[in-house]
């Protein structure tokens, strides 16, 4: 039973982390450091960011929740 | 190839696509193998957020603001990572407390307020309208374009003189009949559609798949890649800010903030989510998938967006077309039939889906929140009195989808030139997270109260009329345009857009501001002023408390109610034998055989208010059980005591102390048993050694002087004598002794023989003089007698009750002087009993003495030195044989000043002459 609430509680704890950390990511000031009209691999700087952190996101959400089941 | 016919017919064909799969879903689902009982299906009916709005309109906004679009799927992203705790709590109180829809949440967490219920409802339907007239707009628009293949012409819009030429309103029609086929089939009692779940899922993966088709088209075959695009683009200034929309000041971020924040908020109380992430939700493991899966599909639905963008910016330059039909127009200008049809079924989906959902979790508030506490509380329909309601709530529901589409359709023709597909969706999401401070301070805050959530309802919904709808209506000119530009009546403070004076905001920023401000500072600051009833203090307890609480909760109520009047209630609503069903299997569940044996308990109470609320909503089933039941209203008193015990951890621990104090009394009882045992063992075991010792007195005197006498034959003759009369008296002691131990035990026992009979106490009296008359002259005391005329007879034993008065009398001669005692004997009666005091002016006895001279054994006096007068039985005797006739033998006395023992018997017949 311990254990059990150690595991949720740490598995609540993970996931403010990853919501915290899409907060940063999605905002300023972070995004304006990408607001340029530039491409990387043939794609907006901006644009490519906002996906690859967006992917990111999601994977940490997956390791937030799946690990500990 | 595209004629409208092909058009028409496909989409028949695809309509009837997924009534099949709804139809074997719903079969699979009677037989128990549900269909959709999968993280994946749920994960991807939550779909059904993407709309027409993000397969048309995204590409839209893309065309205008780049990134812009994006807020409206990283917020729905950041609010699932947060589901894990909202979401998971929304869901568990639904299912204990059959939550049905969005309004019913809030109408049971304040109270079961059926005024809350209402205005939830009407917030929702006004609200949403705008988000239906987006969708009727996006179908004709498309319909009308792909009409026009293989050429490109943007429609104009009917106006309102040729409705019935217009498209749009054959679609609203269609979707409404559609929609009522889809989902008033039957009255769910949990509202679950099964069916409709498996549709929107399959739904969810057309629209997908229609939308990455394009956009891998338009990337890869209309251009080369994403580069090129970008390269393109980045040559021209115009498309090259689109790459980096935001302006180098902070402030030009508020938009981007204020969007992800109210798409965060529109996917918890868009009705259509709250429908298939709570309501549909099969399991709440589901969600542990679905938080990241869902995600998976918006990026996975959203990355083609700016490549299709741009594209038809580029591709389309100068040419008259709306970047919100870039998806459709770009294969069609390619002349890929198929793959425009394959967009135009997408678009299709999205649109439908949205809609049939969308309004079936509207019609479920309306019939269940607005309409049916309205007609309940109209006594002239005799509503009640019906037996069979049920077609009577799906007609409610049939009507009130068609309703809700028409309405959709004239705010289209009022309002759905004014702006592009996203915009006017973006009104109605701020219409919904209007419900955000009731419902977020509902679960989390127990002192948010029913005042408070209608203040912040009301304030945040006026603010969202004035500031969105009233712009709306203006642009689009039924109103005047001059309340824009100069505000209500001229007072520039109040305009609008502006609203006190706050400018250099866009639209949305604006209103969601000002909405919010009013809502939560309504919200926040009537709960502070006014006070919860009792009702509201409950729920708010249970729906904060919801994951303390384990198992079935009994439900705080008092009163009575027949089982079958419940029964029938219930059988109204949702069919007699679905209700006989219900109450057969529940009364299986409690452990009787039929539903005739239910105890009519909380319990059986609650458990049909909470299937009546899943037809009805919590407000009228509220309102329908109290009308069967005798109820007993709580007072605030109890229900402040319920509300302690209220979360099951302390009632737990609560039991725990109980049982713990039932324990300790236990014990404590115990340990008084044991020590009365002990007590009375150690009475036992001294009884048997002063027995023994007083035996033994006796015994040795007649022994020693039984020697003597044989030792000594050579003793004188008057010698002998006085040793053999010792001997005589020494037996007749050990007699007496013996006897009277033997006669005590008797008593005890209860073995005696007793001789009732009604007597006069004065003859006994007289007798007992006579007997020891003798006594007290040779012992030279005086004996006087006090005997009343007339005096009730007792009900005793003569000999017994002779038997205790020579016994005080003789006990009288012993402590008094001879020669100067005095002993009075006298008869008396007191109330309903009759008294005899025996007086004497002997020794006396001191009170610490008092109280053991009844006791056996028990002289007063030094015992080792002095020599015993009697054998420490009488009084015991005495006590126990008055006691046996229902009185009481007591002794009051002052050491030097005498003695008077007392007895008092209760008077038994008429008085005696």
């Amino acid at each position: 039973m311990a254990k059990a609430i150690a595991k949720r509680s740490g598995r609540g704890q993970r996931l403010i982390c990853v919501f915290l950390l899409g907060v940063v990511l999605f905002n300023f000031p972070i995004l304006a450091l990408f607001n340029v009209t530039e491409t990387i691999f043939g794609i907006p700087v901006l644009f490519a960011y906002l996906f690859f952190a967006w992917a990111l996101l999601i994977l940490l959400i997956y390791v937030a929740i799946e690990r500990s089941q | 190839m595209l004629q409208g016919w092909v058009i028409v017919c496909a989409s028949f064909a695809y309509i009837g696509f997924l009534f099949a799969i709804a139809f074997y879903a719903d079969k699979r689902a009677d037989q128990g193998r549900s269909l959709i009982a999968t993280p994946y299906i749920y994960a991807l009916s939550l779909g059904v957020y993407a709309t027409a709005w993000t397969f048309y309109g995204s590409v839209g906004r893309a065309a205008s603001d780049g990134i812009g679009f994006l807020p409206i799927y990283l917020g729905p992203t950041l609010m699932m990572i947060l589901w894990w705790f909202v979401v998971r709590k929304i869901i568990r109180i639904s299912k204990i407390n059959r939550i049905t829809s969005l309004a019913d949440f809030v109408a049971s967490r304040y109270g079961k307020s059926a005024m809350l219920g209402g205005l939830v409802t009407i917030i929702a339907v006004v609200g949403i309208l705008p988000y239906i007239s987006l969708q009727l707009k996006a179908i004709s628009t498309s319909f009308n374009i792909l009409l026009q293949y293989p050429e490109i012409v943007m429609p104009t819009k009917a106006g309102v003189t040729r409705v019935f030429n217009d498209t749009a309103f054959y679609i609203a029609i269609f979707l409404a009949s559609f929609t009522i086929a889809f989902g008033t089939r039957q009255l769910d009692v949990a509202e679950r559609h099964e069916g409709m779940v498996a549709a929107i899922a399959f739904e969810s993966l057309v629209k997908l798949i229609a939308f990455m088709a394009v956009g891998i088209y338009v990337t890869f075959v209309m251009f080369n890649g994403p580069g090129e695009i970008f390269d393109r683009a980045l040559a021209e200034p115009a498309l090259a800010k689109l790459m980096a929309p935001f302006e180098g000041a902070a402030g030009s971020y508020t938009s981007w903030i204020w969007l992800t924040m109210l798409s965060m908020l529109a996917i918890l109380f868009l009705p259509r989510q709250f429908q298939v992430a709570v309501v549909e939700n099969v399991d709440e493991k589901h969600l542990n998938k679905a938080v990241w899966l869902f995600p998976v599909y918006m990026l996975a639905i959203n990355l083609f967006v700016l490549p299709i963008a741009i594209g038809g910016l580029l591709h389309f330059q100068g040419a008259h077309v709306d970047a919100d039909t870039f998806v459709l127009t770009l294969p069609m200008a390619e002349r890929q039939e198929l793959l425009a049809l394959l967009v135009f079924i997408g678009g299709l989906s999205a649109a439908t889906g949205m809609v049939i959902v969308e309004t079936i979790a509207l019609s479920t508030m309306v019939s269940n929140d607005l309409v049916m506490p309205l007609l309940l509380r109209v006594t002239k329909l005799r509503l009640m009195e019906h037996h069979n309601l049920t077609m009577f709530l799906l007609d409610i529901r049939r009507a009130a989808i068609m309703l809700i589409l028409m309405l959709g359709y004239f705010y289209y023709l009022l309002a759905g030139d004014a702006y592009a597909l996203v915009s006017i969706g973006l009104i109605s999401f701020a219409a919904v997270a209007q419900f955000a401070p009731a419902v977020i301070g509902g679960i989390y805050w127990k002192n948010g109260t029913r005042l408070g959530a209608l203040a912040g309802l009301s304030a945040g919904f006026m603010v969202w009329l004035y500031t969105l709808m009233v712009p709306a209506f203006a642009k689009s000119g039924w109103i005047a345009e001059e309340i824009i530009e100069s505000g209500p009546f001229g007072i520039e403070l109040l305009k609008p857009l502006e609203l006190f004076g706050l400018a250099g905001l866009d639209q949305m920023t604006h209103a969601m501001l000002w909405s919010m401000l009013f809502n939560v500072g309504a919200y926040v600051g009537v709960s502070m002023l006014s006070r919860q009833s009792a009702a509201e203090r409950i729920q708010a307890t249970l729906f904060v408390d919801v994951f303390s609480q384990t198992g079935e909760r009994t439900g705080f109520w008092r009163g009575t109610a027949s089982v079958s009047s419940l029964q029938s209630l219930v059988g109204r609503f949702l069919g007699p034998s679905r209700a006989a069903d219900l109450f057969d299997t529940y009364a299986k569940s409690r452990g009787v055989a039929s539903a005739e044996e239910l105890e009519s308990d909380a319990r059986l109470v609650r458990f049909a208010e909470i299937h009546l609320a899943g037809a009805i909503g919590a407000a009228s089933a509220r309102v329908m059980v109290a009308s069967v039941v005798d109820e007993e209203p709580l007072g605030v008193d109890e229900v402040m005591t319920i509300i302690d015990e209220a979360s099951q951890a302390i009632a737990h621990s609560n039991e725990l102390k109980l049982k713990q104090a039932e324990l300790e009394v236990a014990t404590r009882e115990l340990r008084t048993a044991n020590e009365r045992l002990r007590e009375l063992d150690h009475m036992k075991d001294d009884f048997i050694s002063t027995v023994t010792h007083e035996l033994r007195t006796p015994l040795t005197s007649i022994r020693a002087f039984s020697e003597i006498l044989h030792d000594n034959p050579e003793l004188d003759s008057a010698e002998r004598t006085r040793f053999l009369s010792i001997l005589v008296k020494e037996s007749e002691r050990l007699t007496r002794l013996i006897n009277q131990v033997l006669d005590l035990a008797k008593l005890e026992s209860g073995a005696a023989e007793w001789k009732i009979a009604a007597l006069d106490l004065r003859d006994i009296v007289y007798d007992a003089t006579n007997a020891t008359g003798q006594l007290f002259k040779s012992s030279r005391i005086e004996l006087q007698t006090e005997v009343p005329d007339r005096l009730p007879t007792v009900v005793a034993d003569r000999d017994r009750l002779m038997q205790v008065l020579l016994n005080l009398l003789s006990n009288a001669i012993k402590f008094c002087e001879p020669g100067k005692g005095q002993v009075w004997v006298s008869l008396r009666q007191e109330g309903d009993e009759v008294r005899v005091d025996v007086r004497d002016n002997g020794i006396g006895i001191a009170q610490a003495s008092q109280q053991f001279i009844f006791e056996k054994f028990r002289q007063v006096g030094n015992t080792l030195t002095d020599k015993p007068k009697g054998t420490g039985l009488g009084l015991a005797i005495c006590r126990e044989i008055v006691g046996h006739f229902g009185g009481r033998l007591w002794v009051e006395s002052e050491p030097g000043q005498g003695a008077t023992f007392s007895f008092s018997l209760p008077a038994g017949a008429a008085p005696a002459e």
